[in-house]
């Protein structure tokens, strides 16, 4: 070197810097953006508040057989004496509320509102679910081809996105449920309208995420450290797997987070149009349904499988946007 | 400075690269970015050559044709004698130990959900090589030699500096023990006070490594000290072509005066010799460059002759050649170089 520049050493600017103002050298050791993300999490306490109710949701979807055998609460039990024979509501305050019946009980029938509740969880959220990892694997796949391939490939998906998202999908539920009403594939009852709603509902809700997955794969895709793989010899599978998807991890756990609340209210709205969950099964779009015909006898029938919607969808929101900001390198 | 008169590493004859514009469903061509267009220029093993010109002139479409990321329109690329201008992936693959590349964003050059250690063993591990003393060991020495420290392997990228990002970049393309490195504007995403720290440290690993370097960078000042030669490109082309000193001291091209007025001059002695020339509009559009001499529309000195003839590449100089009919600091009486 003829000439160098005057440097005063490299030392000082070989020292890493803290991300986080404040937190001490020792505590940043090798902390990966999960761990941070984590850390935000924790201290947004909305967010917080909604994963708690969430997870709450969860196990009692999840136990809500083994909770009603050991409370004693069936779902189906008729208890016609608690019933006003005349105008056909509940004898008592807010529906009956009572300690037996905690949330009252039904209009007309007299069946305990909690055990309903409870049992219309676990469909609600197993419907929910399916239909999400249904809707997230279609348009995971799809987004990435699209995103990752582009030229004509991207040209396909995007169009099918298209055509999908035009699909008059509730016209489609009701002629197909309709139509199935009395089994097919071998299933029937309960199994053969879960199934159905999973279908149906999973495969017109992938085109959300595969618009999403395509977008974030397309300017990932541009990134230098795709160059930089492929400058070192690297091929279509390992940049796809060790390269993009690693990145993609958080945007598919923010946007399934999102779209199961869309998805529970889909199900709801299938279920109180009478072409999802049918009766005696319990859910609540089925309860919501019943109570507009029983609405005179007792306004409060309506309130509580609204209510039940309205807590979970706003909990998974929270959450989700919660996540969103926790992930998001952006919101730093 | 490493200046052997070894035979040329890396030759490139003639290097196009025009990428389509396509329009209307049918995704018919309807013109072309000319972003290289007949590019001629060797580069001799152990030197260091700069590639200087505005943005988008070229530079990045060069050294990524240079690595084979991207495949050439037309021309020819040889490294070591071997032509590789159309290998395949494949064919391609052995030759990447021989020839690695640094990136111009130390932000997006580095996978944000890698360690480091993930980052700079990766091509180790892509490449199969075996060391003796093991992957991590190998890493963490090639930490050393860029300046971090070997602790840094378990950390995250999000956690360093710019400049600290750019030295795991160079730790990356250092892994394979490569001949030819294509640095691609390793420091214009820097701080200045870091720009020099990293240019030094590329300096001193070619002395010590023996590599090759093409440096590319939008400012002369940046290359001045670490080139063995320059080379000034406009709208797709090389305008000039140089030996380091020769071209600093007397420039041909009114290009490469007007980028070299547009920096602060670092040695005051020289000041008085250069008024400042501004290059005024932009750089046009390499879909439909001007004819002939594509400096025309902006050159001071401009001529008809300049707007229907091109002015083909001559050596004026020994080792100092130009493109234009009426160069800066020669006088024409002066004989040219043998040519
Ligand atoms: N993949 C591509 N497709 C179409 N046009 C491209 C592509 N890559 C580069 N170009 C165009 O080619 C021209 C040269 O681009 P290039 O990136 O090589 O310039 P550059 O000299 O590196 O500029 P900068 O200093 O901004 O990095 C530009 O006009 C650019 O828009
Ligand atoms: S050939 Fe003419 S227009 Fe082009 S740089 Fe030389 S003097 Fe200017
Ligand atoms: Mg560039």
């Amino acid at each position: 070197m003829t000439s160098p520049l005057d440097v005063t050493g490299s030392a000082a600017e070989a020292q890493p810097e803290s991300v986080l103002a404040g937190v001490g050298e020792k505590t940043i050791e090798g902390r990966s953006l999960g761990q941070i993300a984590w850390m935000r999490f924790k201290r947004d306490r909305v967010a917080m508040a909604g994963g708690v109710v969430v997870v709450g949701l969860v196990l009692l979807a999840v136990l809500a057989k083994p909770v009603e055998a050991v409370f004693g609460l069936d779902p189906n039990a008729f208890h016609q004496e608690l019933i006003d024979p005349v105008l056909l509501k509940p004898k008592g305050s807010f529906g009956g509320v009572s300690w037996a019946h905690p949330l009252g009980v039904e209009p007309q029938y007299g069946r305990d509102l909690l055990a309903r509740i409870i049992e219309g969880s676990w469909v609600s959220l197993a419907v929910a679910f399916g239909a999400t990892l249904l809707a997230v694997t279609i348009g995971t796949v799809l987004g990435v081809m699209a995103g990752y391939y582009g030229g004509w490939v991207d040209t396909v998906i995007s169009r099918l996105m298209d055509i999908f998202l035009a699909f008059p999908l509730l016209l489609f539920a009701i002629a197909l449920s309709a139509s199935l009403q009395g089994g097919a594939f071998g299933l029937h009852g309960l199994t053969l309208h879960i199934s159905v709603l999973i279908f149906v509902i999973g495969f017109f809700a992938w085109p959300y995420m595969g618009r999403i997955i395509r977008g974030q794969t397309l300017s990932l895709r541009e990134r230098e450290f795709v160059d930089a793989a492929r400058s070192m010899g690297a091929r279509g599978p390992y940049v796809l797997f060790k390269e993009l998807l690693p990145n993609l991890v958080a945007p598919i756990i923010v946007y399934s987070t999102l779209l199961i609340p869309t998805n529970i209210l889909f199900e709801a709205g299938l279920s109180f149009l009478g072409v999802g969950i049918q009766p005696p099964q319990a859910s609540w779009g089925g309860m919501l349904n019943q109570s507009i015909s029983l609405y005179q006898a007792d306004p409060w029938f309506m309130v509580v499988p609204g209510l039940a919607i309205f807590i979970t969808v706003l909990a998974f929101n929270l959450l989700g946007d919660g996540l969103r900001d926790a992930l998001d390198p952006r919101s730093n | 400075m490493a200046t052997t008169d070894g035979e040329a590493l890396l030759q490139v004859d003639a290097l196009v690269k025009h990428f389509p514009i396509r329009k209307g469903l049918l995704q018919r061509q309807v013109g072309a970015v000319r972003a290289v267009d007949g590019v001629d220029f060797s580069v001799r093993a152990g030197e260091t050559l700069g590639v200087v010109g505005e943005s988008g002139c070229g530079k990045t479409t060069t050294g990524r044709l240079l690595v084979r990321l991207l495949e050439p329109t037309d021309g020819r690329i040889r490294f070591e004698g071997r032509d590789i201008t159309h290998l395949g992936t494949g064919a391609m693959r052995p030759l990447r130990r021989d020839i690695q590349m640094i990136f111009q964003d130390p932000y997006s050059s580095l996978n944000p959900r890698h360690t480091v250690g993930t980052i700079v063993g990766a091509p180790l591990k892509l490449q199969g090589v075996k060391t003796d003393q093991g992957v991590k060991k190998s890493v963490q020495e090639l930490l050393e030699l860029c300046g971090l420290s070997p602790e840094h392997y378990n950390r995250y990228p999000h956690e360093f500096s710019g400049g600290q990002r750019q030295r795991i970049g160079i730790a990356r393309a250092l892994a394979l023990r490569p001949k030819l490195i294509v640095a691609d504007e390793p420091v214009s995403a820097l701080d200045v006070s870091i720009q020099a720290q990293v240019v030094n440290l590329l300096d001193d690993l070619q002395d010590e490594l023996g590599l090759t370097y093409v440096i590319i960078a939008h400012d002369l000042s940046v290359v001045r000290h670490v080139s063995d030669r320059v080379a000034v490109m406009y709208l797709g082309k090389i305008v000039e072509l140089g030996d380091r000193d020769s071209l600093y001291r007397a420039p041909l091209h009114p290009y490469t005066v007007a980028l070299m007025s547009a920096v602060p001059v670092p040695d005051p002695t020289r000041k008085e010799q250069r008024e400042r020339i501004l290059l005024t509009g932009d750089v046009p559009s390499p879909v439909k460059p001007p004819p002939a001499c594509r400096f025309h529309t902006r050159c001071w000195k401009a001529q008809d002759i300049c707007r229907e003839v091109e002015p083909p590449i001559r050596e004026l100089r020994t080792g100092h050649a130009v493109a234009c009919h009426f160069p800066e600091n020669f006088d024409a009486a002066e004989p040219p170089a043998a040519a």
